[in-house]
């Protein structure tokens, strides 16, 4: 009910004091800015270190492992049926690199709610003739298309076009680690050799860049016909089923599942990569603690100019409980002192945040791991920004409450009479 | 003629540093429009007693009746209430908030008590500060005044919610004989001209007699009332 005077009369004592309400408001906007910015540094740098390998990797890949048949022969035979086995040296045989009923399998996938799209892959190991010398290598073949629909090919290729690899009969795009060392340029003819001794001759149509050097030194990239020619094998073979789900997090299960439906091996990306997630994970950890720090410092900036405040206003707060205000009515005045500070320094602070985080993410940031990247990253989730807020009125509340609990606690008599 | 203000009993001790009793069994009762002084040598336990009656005190034996009501268990927000609404106070130094001009400083109270919109209030805070003769400085800050100004002002910001009750503990002590005049004559006006009930705690004889009633105080008792 007397809300509006009691703004008033916080406003009065805040603007009377407006050198050291200043001071304590750029503490709150400091500590707001370095929050923002510091988490979206990080989470910049998260997604990009993230995206390096998550980008890249399928949510569920399936292929066959090279591993030996769990029914050994001896198992079918009734006569040792009954008998435990002993097999020694035991090798795998006659297991197919290629996926088994491949053109089902995707008809299958793309039914599947689930599953964002679906890219082939044929690795194929070859030597790269360089002069006398063979460099060994990978091939990938890829549906172009697909491929950079789910993996982004596209940012990776440094020089050239990737959509060539497609247009162009036997061309082949190199890492570029790789191209150096054959000297190839593009619009240069390479010479690769398959295991089973044929030689194919491939027009290098662009180089790319990974991020990761002794991928580009081994790796380069092929049409999936043009892979498949070169190991001399039908527009049926293809050694992995690249999975990307519209929900990520479903892989481990989704994984299993496809496993058993297409008897198949499946290895899902946390599997693969749990080790980014634990690393992204503690950067945040890290940047949420310096920035709840930095808080709490501001909010003891906040408690000391209060207290201080109480102070020099005991006389104000007595005339104020004498008059009829109650010890609610002047809680409310210095709480609402507070979170004054709190809101208007923390306002600045987005403010300020964004600018600094806007600055970061102009500075340039050139490295040769990544291609794509030309400047710092910076992540702009609103989510900072309302943590950020409400980080700023409870720690300004908190640092508020005790001063103004005090001063709600004032004799008048006590003040009065020491006069 | 209704009671306003009924003491019953009222003892007091303080226990710092050791026990004493300052207030001893002090009852007594004013009526509406009555204008009365309270006298008696330093340390007899006036502004105790003062202190008391305003509601501020609530430490104490006995019983406090304002309006008829009893003060006893009335919660702090209860009693800060009855003093909005029905007692104001001038003490010997003057506590304007140096924040706020000198008429906000007088509306203050009164936006508290929510009566009347900020308006009426603005209006009424006028009208008692041309009552006290200083309407043309309601627009300075608080600490632009002289010292019987501002004692001025304080008397216009117990005035503003018209109370049952005006409480003065030696309003005029801080000011020099010109000013204390001034002061006085303002007391006389506001009892004879308004009606005004008043309990006022002074050293000054000669204001004292001019006075409907004394009560004295020796040694925590009423000795003469
Ligand atoms: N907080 C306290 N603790 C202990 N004793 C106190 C306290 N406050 C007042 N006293 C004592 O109570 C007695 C009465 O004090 P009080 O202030 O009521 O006197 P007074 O009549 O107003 O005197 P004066 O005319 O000088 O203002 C004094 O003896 C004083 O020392
Ligand atoms: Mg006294």
């Amino acid at each position: 009910m007397n809300t509006k005077l009691i703004f008033t009369i916080a406003k009065s004592l805040l603007v009377a004091r407006w050198r050291q309400t200043l001071v304590a408001a750029i503490g709150v906007t400091f500590s707001i800015t370095m929050f923002i910015t510091l988490l979206g540094f990080m989470t910049g740098l998260n997604d990009l270190l993230d995206g390096l390998i998550l980008n890249r990797t399928p949510h569920i890949k399936l292929y066959n492992e090279l591993k030996a048949t769990p029914n050994q022969p001896i198992a079918i035979s009734n006569k040792f049926k009954n008998h435990h086995h002993f097999i020694h040296s035991v090798k795998p045989s006659g297991t197919r690199a290629e996926i088994y009923n491949y053109g089902a399998i995707v008809d299958a996938l793309k039914n599947d709610k689930r599953v964002y799209g679906v890219a082939p892959k044929l690795v194929a190991q070859v030597f790269y003739n360089v002069g006398a010398i063979d460099v060994t290598g990978v091939i990938n073949g890829i549906d172009v298309d697909a491929e950079n629909k789910l993996f982004f090919f596209k940012d990776y290729i440094t020089a050239g076009n990737y959509i060539d690899l497609k247009n162009t009969p036997n061309s082949i795009i190199l890492g570029k680690g790789l191209a150096d060392k054959m000297l190839a340029n593009i619009g240069d003819v390479v010479q690769v050799t398959t295991p089973k001794g044929d030689r194919i001759q491939l027009k290098v149509v662009g180089y790319f860049q990974s991020g990761l050097q002794d991928f580009d030194k081994t790796q380069s990239y092929a049409s999936l016909g043009t892979a498949q020619k070169l190991l001399g094998k039908p527009s049926n073979y293809v050694t992995d089923i690249q999975i990307k789900l519209t929900d990520m997090k479903l892989a481990p299960l989704v994984g299993k599942e496809y496993a058993k439906v297409f008897s198949v091996d499946a290895e899902d990306i946390q599997t693969a990569n749990s080790q980014f997630e634990t690393g992204s994970s503690v950067r945040s950890i890290i940047s949420y603690a310096v920035g709840i720090t930095l808080l709490v410092v501001a909010g003891f900036g906040i408690y000391n100019i209060l207290n201080m405040m109480i102070y020099e206003k005991m006389d104000s707060i007595a005339i104020l409980k004498a008059t009829g205000f109650s010890g609610k009515d002047v809680n409310a005045i210095f709480v609402s002192i507070a979170l004054s500070i709190g809101f208007f320094g923390g306002l600045a602070g987005l403010v300020c945040g964004f600018g600094l985080s806007v600055v970061i993410d102009n500075v340039p940031f050139n490295t040769a791991a990544l291609p794509t990247i030309k400047t710092y990253p910076i992540n702009y989730n609103p989510k900072f920004y309302v943590i950020g807020t409400i980080f700023s009125l409870i720690t300004t509340y908190f640092a508020g409450l005790f001063p103004a609990r005090k001063a709600s606690k004032i004799d008048p008599v006590v003040i009065i009479r020491g006069k | 003629m209704s009671v306003v203000l009924q003491a019953k009993g009222i003892s007091k001790n303080f226990h710092d540093p050791i026990t004493i009793q300052v207030l001893k069994d002090v009852s007594f009762e004013i009526k509406k429009g009555e204008f009365v002084s309270v006298i008696g040598k330093s340390g007899c336990g006036k502004s105790t007693l003062l202190y008391i009656l305003s509601t501020m005190d609530t430490d104490y034996e006995g019983d406090l009746l304002i309006d008829g009501v009893p003060m006893r268990n009335k919660k702090e927000g209860e009693l800060a209430l009855v003093r909005n609404e029905k007692i104001g106070f001038v003490f010997q130094f003057h506590y304007l908030l140096n924040e706020f001009s000198v008429l906000r400083n007088v509306m203050l109270p009164g936006l508290k008590l929510g009566k009347y919109s900020e308006q009426e209030v603005e209006h009424r805070a006028m009208e008692k500060l041309r009552i006290l003769g200083i309407d043309n400085e309601a627009h300075k800050m608080a600490n632009q005044l002289s010292g019987g100004q501002k004692q001025r002002v304080a008397i216009a910001r117990a005035l503003i919610n018209d109370p049952l009750i005006i409480m003065g503990d030696e309003p005029t002590g801080n000011l020099d004989k010109k000013n204390s005049q001034i002061v006085f004559d303002i007391f006389n006006e506001l009892a004879h001209e308004f009606k005004q009930t008043l309990l006022i705690v002074t050293h000054d004889n000669e204001f004292a007699q001019s006075t409907d009633r004394i009560i004295e105080m020796e040694d925590g008792r009423i000795i003469r009332m």
